[in-house]
Parts: structure tokens; C-alpha cells; sequence
């Protein structure tokens, strides 16, 4: 039961990372109606900018932080203006081609820059040593302790779980409430009766990728936390399952992605945990054959028909 | 003076040459339609005026400005909206948000009091306020694509087939909202296939044909040409 429990929240912070990845996929995808396959390589940049923060210029984790995110930001708007912008009336295949070419670049680069050489991430976070509810939940070692230390989350762990929610609620809001939101929402729906409302649609599909990639430093960040070794190619895994967790939501649908990150995440721990340690990524992709075998639009994809 | 002015454009789509020239113009206060048949490039002359189209020569001016390359997102707020073909409604969003989107260029501040406008001028809209507009009937989406240009309170309103897909009598319901908007003052710029309809509110009429103006002339007069009766009324 507790080693149950246990495997659960694994699964949860796991999946909150890739549910966090998977929005940048689905709203690029939405908007922009292309897959960013550099998206899981912007990840990578954002933990290497935070690690270089930190660990060279002896900034705080949180400033590094936040640097990562605003370079990612820039870094995502630079890359749709260079790459992708040229190529709105290409062919998909075309786009796809270039996605592909960006993410072995952005790799090559922080090789260059980097090097090739496993960097241990410095620790980022930390929570205060405490001993609450009469010892009932002890925090030491930034790890929480409960029902008599059988149950440890780490402080990461509760970080990643949060900041997923956080980010969760505040797009939600951001896409219904606010016009740049509304805006996002009649693009991915209708560029051309966007554009008659007034709406400027290459503004729009910049702003998309300069969340989508802020979010990707995010991630980053709270990745290497959690698994804190760091090379070129940290982020190809992560944005592989991320992507797959946007097509097992339903492409398109933010709180798809929330869902099917979150699910894949708490999958792929179960099966590690009681299939076999090896097979858990087989075990996560399986469920999502079957998920697609059955709604071929993923779990909250919908199709819209026209009426007459 | 006139308030749209189109002077000899040529569109094309890739090596297609779909427009041919075409002139035309619009005044103030005017109900003006295109007719034609299926191809003629009617839509595609309304979508080069809304900027979604560039023509390759020839020029568009709006109450004498020159807007031939103004971007589709710049011209709505010169006082132009175009309710395209197939209404093309925001199918996910509710019939309040797509009615926001209409005023998307105006200050937030006077939105709700123009939709209530929209919504005195089209019940059925209040009605279903908060319903995604998908679940629309095929006449209530039409209204919604009508209101939701109107929402950027233009000069010129330009209306693509809006009677397209429709039952007769809502077909009546479209024609008869569109006098309305006339009659608030508002000029109109009408595509349509049903030529009848069209030509017995219009004041003035263009006949296209493959990219080609034909014909101009008072909407009565052409009701009443035997070459256009023949051509596009059937009898």
C-alpha cells in the first residue's frame, strides 16, 4: 500500500514534467498547426543556462532560474522568426524537416558551448529542516518524511507537483480570460477569420512559442532537479514522451496535455515498479496504442463537425 | 464620393490568373451585389478587399485612402468587416466570446454595450449567449457571423453567400436582417448566388464572370435584362 502510494507521487512529479513539456507541444501544435521537435532541445538550453547561473557565475537558483526562462523565451521567438516564419505556406513535411534540423543544431550548440561531458546539476532547491504535527512529519535532508518515514517525497518532488498545478491554472485562465488568450484560441481555430477580427497572427504564433519555450525552462529546470545529470542530449527523451503525452491527451487541448502528461508519467512508474525497471517506457507506450486504437484523437481531442 | 473604390485589380493564385481586372465601386449608404456564378471570382475579389488576398496590380482605396497593402488585421479597424463565405464562426468558443472577438479591435470598455446591441437585434443570440456556438443551428451560426462582423461597428460591410446552405425562410430572415443594417445606416457589399434576393434589395448590381465584370448597372434594370434573367434567375 505505502510502496503503492509512494510509486503513485513518483509518477505524478514525473508526469508533471512532462505534462509542463506537453503544453509547449500542444499549443505550438494548436496555433501553429506544426510539431516543435526542438521543443525538448529548448529544455536542455534552459537547465545548461540555469546550471551556467549558478554553478559559473555563482548566482542564486532562483535568479538562474528565472534567466533560463527569459533566454528560453527569446531563444523560442528567434527560432519560430529564423526557422519556422519562412516556411508558413511550406508544406508540413518541409516544417517537420526544419523542426528536426533545429533540434540537432540546438544540441550541436551546447555541445560546443558546454562540451559533451556529463555536468552534475547543482541542487536547486532546498526546503528547511523542520519536525511538525509532533513528529508525525519530519523534514530533513530536503526530503519529507511521513507515517513513520515509510512514505518520503522529496522537496523537489512537491515543487514540480505544484509548479505544475500553478502553471496548469494560470494558462487556463490566461487562454479564457484574457485577449491575447481569446486571440491564441481563434487562431489555432480559424487563422484567415482571425486575422478579419482584427487579430495579428504572426504575433500571436510568437507569443505562443515564447510560453511554450518559458514553460520548456521550466521544465528543465525542474528536471535536472530531480535527475540532476545534464548533457546535449538531456532534453531528446523528456520531449520524445512529453510529445507523446500531448498526442495520448488529444494534440491541440491544453488540459490534454495536462492529462495525458500526468497519466503517462504515473504509467511509466507503475510499470517500472511492478512489470520490470526496464520495460516501464514499453509498458507507457503500450497504453498509448491502445488509447489511440480506441480514440484515435486522444483522451480530450475532439472533432468539431460543420453544420449546415 | 465613393466610400470603396477598386480599381483594375489582378489576383492570382500561384500561376492562376483568377481576377481579371476588375473595377468597381461602392458609395456611402449604398446596398451594392456581385453576382455571378460558382467561380466567377466573386470571393476571391471580397477576400482581396479584406487584405486576406493580395491583388498583383491595381489598386483598393477606402474613403480615399489606399489600402491595397494593408495587411487583413489593419483593415477592419479602417471601418471595414467582412462576414467571409461559409460563416466561418469560432465553432468552440461560446456566441459571447465570438462576439468579443468581433470588437477585438475596439476598447474593452464599450464590448458589453454593443453586444447587448446585438443581442436586441438577434434574440436568438441572447438566447444561447453561453453555448458553444458548434451547436448552433446553421441559421443562428449565420446571425452570429453577421453580428460578430458587426461587432467592429464598420462603415462597409462586406457579406460573402450568406444565404448559403440555408432553408428559404431563413433565407428571408438573412435578407430581411441585412435591409436592417442597411437601414441603421450601414453601406453593404453583397456576394450571392441567389440573384434574385440579391438584386431586389441591391441598388446597384456588377455581374461578374470568369474574373471579368460583364455587366453594371441599377439592381432594377439588370432584375429586368433578359441576358441576366437567362443567365442567373432561371426564366
Amino acid at each position: 500500500m505505502i510502496s503503492l502510494l509512494s510509486t503513485l507521487l513518483n509518477g505524478l512529479s514525473l508526469g508533471s514534467v512532462y505534462a509542463i513539456i506537453a503544453l509547449g507541444y500542444t499549443m505550438v501544435y494548436g496555433i501553429a498547426k506544426m510539431l516543435n521537435f526542438a521543443h525538448g532541445d529548448v529544455i536542455m538550453i534552459g537547465a545548461y543556462i540555469s546550471f551556467s547561473a549558478i554553478f559559473y557565475w555563482g548566482l542564486h537558483p532562483i535568479l538562474g532560474f528565472l534567466l533560463a526562462m527569459l533566454v528560453c523565451t527569446v531563444l523560442g521567438i528567434v527560432i519560430e522568426s529564423l526557422a519556422y516564419k519562412p516556411l508558413r505556406q511550406a508544406t508540413s513535411l518541409a516544417v517537420l524537416i526544419t523542426a528536426i534540423g533545429m533540434s540537432y543544431l540546438l544540441q550541436n550548440s551546447a555541445q560546443l558551448i558546454w562540451g559533451a561531458n556529463t555536468k552534475a546539476f547543482p541542487k536547486m532547491f532546498s526546503l528547511p529542516d523542520a519536525s511538525l504535527f509532533g513528529g508525525a512529519i519530519t523534514i530533513s535532508n530536503n526530503t519529507i518524511s511521513m507515517l513513520n518515514d515509510q512514505l518520503k517525497i522529496s522537496g523537489n518532488m512537491l515543487l514540480t507537483i505544484l509548479a505544475c498545478v500553478i502553471i496548469m491554472v494560470s494558462l487556463v485562465l490566461f487562454i479564457n480570460k484574457t485577449k491575447m488568450g481569446k486571440a491564441m484560441r481563434c487562431v489555432s481555430e480559424d487563422k484567415g477569420a482571425a486575422e478579419l477580427m482584427g487579430v495579428n497572427v504572426n504575433k500571436t504564433i510568437s507569443m505562443t512559442f515564447a510560453i511554450g519555450s518559458a514553460l520548456a525552462a521550466v521544465a528543465g529546470v525542474l528536471l535536472c532537479a530531480s535527475y540532476p545529470s545534464l548533457q546535449p542530449t538531456t532534453g531528446a527523451m523528456p520531449g520524445i514522451k512529453a510529445f507523446t503525452a500531448a498526442v495520448f491527451g488529444g494534440i491541440g487541448s491544453i488540459p490534454g496535455a495536462m492529462v495525458g502528461g500526468i497519466l503517462l508519467g504515473v504509467i511509466e512508474k507503475l510499470g517500472q515498479t511492478y512489470v520490470s525497471d526496464q520495460l516501464g517506457d514499453a509498458f507507457a507506450f503500450a497504453v498509448l496504442i491502445i488509447v489511440l486504437l480506441v480514440k484515435p484523437t486522444g483522451l480530450l481531442g475532439k472533432k468539431v463537425h460543420e453544420k449546415v | 464620393m465613393s466610400l470603396l473604390k477598386v480599381d483594375d485589380i489582378h489576383v492570382y493564385y500561384g500561376a492562376i490568373h483568377a481576377i481579371k481586372g476588375v473595377s468597381f465601386e461602392v458609395n456611402e449608404g449604398e446596398i451594392v451585389t456581385l453576382i455571378g456564378a460558382n467561380g466567377a471570382g466573386k470571393s476571391t475579389t471580397l477576400n482581396t478587399v479584406a487584405g486576406l488576398l493580395r491583388p498583383r496590380t491595381g489598386t483598393i482605396s477606402f474613403d480615399g485612402r489606399p489600402v491595397t497593402s494593408v495587411p487583413a488585421n489593419k483593415i477592419v479597424s479602417l471601418g471595414m468587416a467582412l462576414c467571409p463565405e461559409g460563416r466561418r464562426i469560432f465553432q468552440q468558443m461560446t456566441v459571447r466570446e465570438n462576439l468579443e472577438m468581433g470588437g477585438y479591435t475596439r476598447p474593452a470598455a464599450e464590448i458589453p454595450a454593443s453586444i447587448e446591441e446585438m443581442f436586441q437585434r438577434f434574440p436568438r443570440l441572447k438566447e444561447r449567449e453561453k453555448q458553444i456556438a458548434g451547436t448552433l443551428s446553421g441559421g443562428e451560426q449565420q446571425m452570429l457571423a453577421i453580428a460578430r462582423a458587426m461587432m467592429s461597428k464598420p462603415r462597409l460591410l462586406m457579406l460573402d453567400e450568406p444565404s448559403m446552405g440555408l432553408a428559404p425562410i431563413l433565407v428571408e430572415q438573412i435578407f430581411d436582417i441585412i435591409k436592417e443594417l442597411h437601414e441603421a445606416g450601414v453601406t453593404i457589399l453583397l456576394i450571392e448566388q441567389n440573384a434574385q434576393a440579391a438584386l431586389s434589395i441591391a441598388d446597384r448590381a456588377y455581374v461578374m464572370e470568369t474574373g471579368n465584370i460583364t455587366m453594371s448597372g441599377a439592381a432594377d434594370d439588370l432584375l429586368h435584362n433578359d441576358d441576366v434573367r437567362k443567365a442567373y434567375l432561371g426564366n
